[in-house]
């Protein structure tokens, strides 16, 4: 397979010491498998995701996207764009379209950018990692690689709300999108594509404001998980890892219920699956602990 | 006179003109057909005092007040459900955001209201550095409602900070500084900019 590059850009929470730091390890585990070259864009900043806009209205909330759009089209020229996290690819392409659309706020946008030396043309595509996978590398290539299927194993694909709406997959579809089971199933694991909380929205930043309501809504999305004799959950999403994962001892209290649900990246399914160590996949940032997964990993 | 009544003043009687006028795609209100279907489709529906069907009618009725200190668009989620199902293909999303910064720079939201003090820290936090630094904005969030409040949640969330530092996906260094965008001076004079054509935008439409 001929070497594929895009320039990438992998958000606040997948830095060294944060959140998700463990999602960007098991990516780039997965890349060195499917030979796939992650350049950084260099110097990227936070693109504000779904909440920047009570402080930031709409020129500034856009122009933080346009700086690293900008700084991408200078330093990875003619490369696509990819981000893993979820807000971080929906207020990229968001900015892109609306600054493609609007002559008027791109000149405004240019004109900040101006301020360092920056330049936006605005033509670069922007992807989700899931699209790079899905319409770049496609199923038989994924399946291509897999040393260890995953089997026996029942994993609940939980799609949630920004990679799936408002732009999505290409050819999936709002409702009900299965590329999450098709790739459970690439990977010799046993998908539900019937499980309904698929694409329930798990809260996003207001589980930080508003825990009650959110837990409620992670509940059910558990539940339902379980309720299919999933073994774990798979998200594409940062936010969707976190908040259905780390809030389970709360829910437990509140609701008492027992859960102890591992949710786990696409990525982490991939780097074991790919033969890879549980170091590799990021195991060890499990919180509930992936214990089949570290099995398989150890074989 | 505070921007407030300006605006009051400036748009008397014509609360969806002021909206067009004002609002991140505000000029979308009038094509709302009442069907129904974002209200049915938000996840956090049942929480809001007027769901978006309802935001929308009021914002044509003149429901000014009402619209602008309600509580309701602070519930949005951001998970485009109400977007992908219109019908008329509203942009209900970003309206929401619209309407919840609109009232924000004209100072009536609600006080306390915990997802409008959230998403202002966030910006605060991120505008710092160029990027989040995740360990002061959960400590931020834990004390936004004073000292002794604070105690109380970040002992309720003790727990789940050790699993995150255990995990390596927390980390404590970062209160000493953290992640940075290296061209900071840049960064800062690139949105200064752009805050201040912002502010010209607005002051065009303003009183």
């Amino acid at each position: 397979m001929a070497k594929r590059q895009y320039s990438f850009y992998p958000g606040c929470s997948s830095q060294k010491g944060a959140s998700s730091s463990n999602y960007l390890i098991s990516v780039q585990t997965m890349c060195e498998e499917l030979d796939i070259q992650l350049n950084e864009i260099p110097d990227w900043n936070c693109c504000s995701a779904s909440i920047g806009y009570a402080g930031g209205g709409e020129l500034p909330r856009l122009t933080l996207s346009a700086r690293n759009i900008a700084l991408s089209e200078q330093h990875n020229p003619g490369q696509d764009i990819v981000a893993t996290c979820a807000a971080c690819w929906l207020s990229t392409r968001e900015a892109q379209e609306r600054l493609h659309e609007d002559q008027s706020l791109l000149a405004e946008a240019n004109s900040a950018l101006a301020e360092a030396g920056l330049k936006l043309k605005g033509d670069t595509p922007i992807k989700h990692m899931a699209e790079v996978l899905i319409e770049d590398i496609g199923y038989e290539a994924i399946g291509a690689k897999v040393k260890k299927p995953l089997e026996g194993i029942k994993i609940a694909g939980y799609v949630g709300c920004q990679t799936n709406r408002p732009f999505g997959i290409s050819g999936e579809s709002f409702e009900n999108p299965k590329y999450l089971d098709k790739l459970v199933e690439t990977l010799g694991g046993d998908s539900i594509p019937g499980y309904e909380k698929k694409v329930q929205c798990c809260g996003g930043a207001l589980a930080f404001s508003e825990p009650e309501k959110s837990q409620e809504m992670v509940k059910g999305i558990i539940e339902a998980a379980y309720d299919h004799g999933a073994d774990m959950i798979v998200t594409p999403c940062p936010v969707c890892q976190m908040n259905v994962e780390v809030y389970q001892d709360q829910i437990n209290a509140t609701y008492g219920t027992k859960f102890k649900m591992p949710v786990v990246y696409y990525s982490t399914l991939m780097a074991v699956a790919y033969g890879r160590s549980a170091k590799d996949a990021a195991l060890n940032a499990q919180i509930i602990p992936a214990k089949q997964l570290e099995a398989l990993a150890a074989k | 006179m505070s921007t407030n009544q300006a605006m009051v003043e400036k748009y008397r009687n014509n609360f969806l003109k002021e909206v067009e006028a004002n609002v991140e795609e505000g000029e979308w209100v009038k094509m709302c057909m009442q069907c129904g279907v974002c209200s049915g489709s938000c996840p956090l529906g049942k929480f809001w005092d007027h769901p978006p069907q309802e935001i929308f009618m009021m914002i044509r009725a003149g429901k000014r007040d009402e619209v602008l200190t309600s509580s309701s668009m602070w519930m949005c989620t951001s998970c485009y459900n109400c977007i992908v199902r219109c019908p008329r293909e509203l942009p209900i999303t970003h309206i929401m955001h619209g309407l919840a910064h609109y009232a924000k720079r004209l100072g009536l939201v609600p006080q306390n209201q915990p997802t409008a003090k959230f998403a202002q820290l966030f910006w605060d936090n991120l505008m710092k550095k160029g990027r989040v630094n995740e360990l002061k904005l959960g400590m931020a969030l834990y004390f936004m409602n004073g000292f002794g409040e604070g105690v109380k949640v970040a002992m309720k969330n003790q727990k789940l900070g050790m699993n995150m530092m255990k995990t390596g996906r927390m980390n404590p260094m970062e209160i000493l500084g953290g992640h940075a965008v290296k061209d900071l001076g840049g960064f800062h004079k690139v949105m200064k900019k752009a805050q201040e054509l912002e502010d010209a935008r607005i002051a065009k439409h303003g009183a």
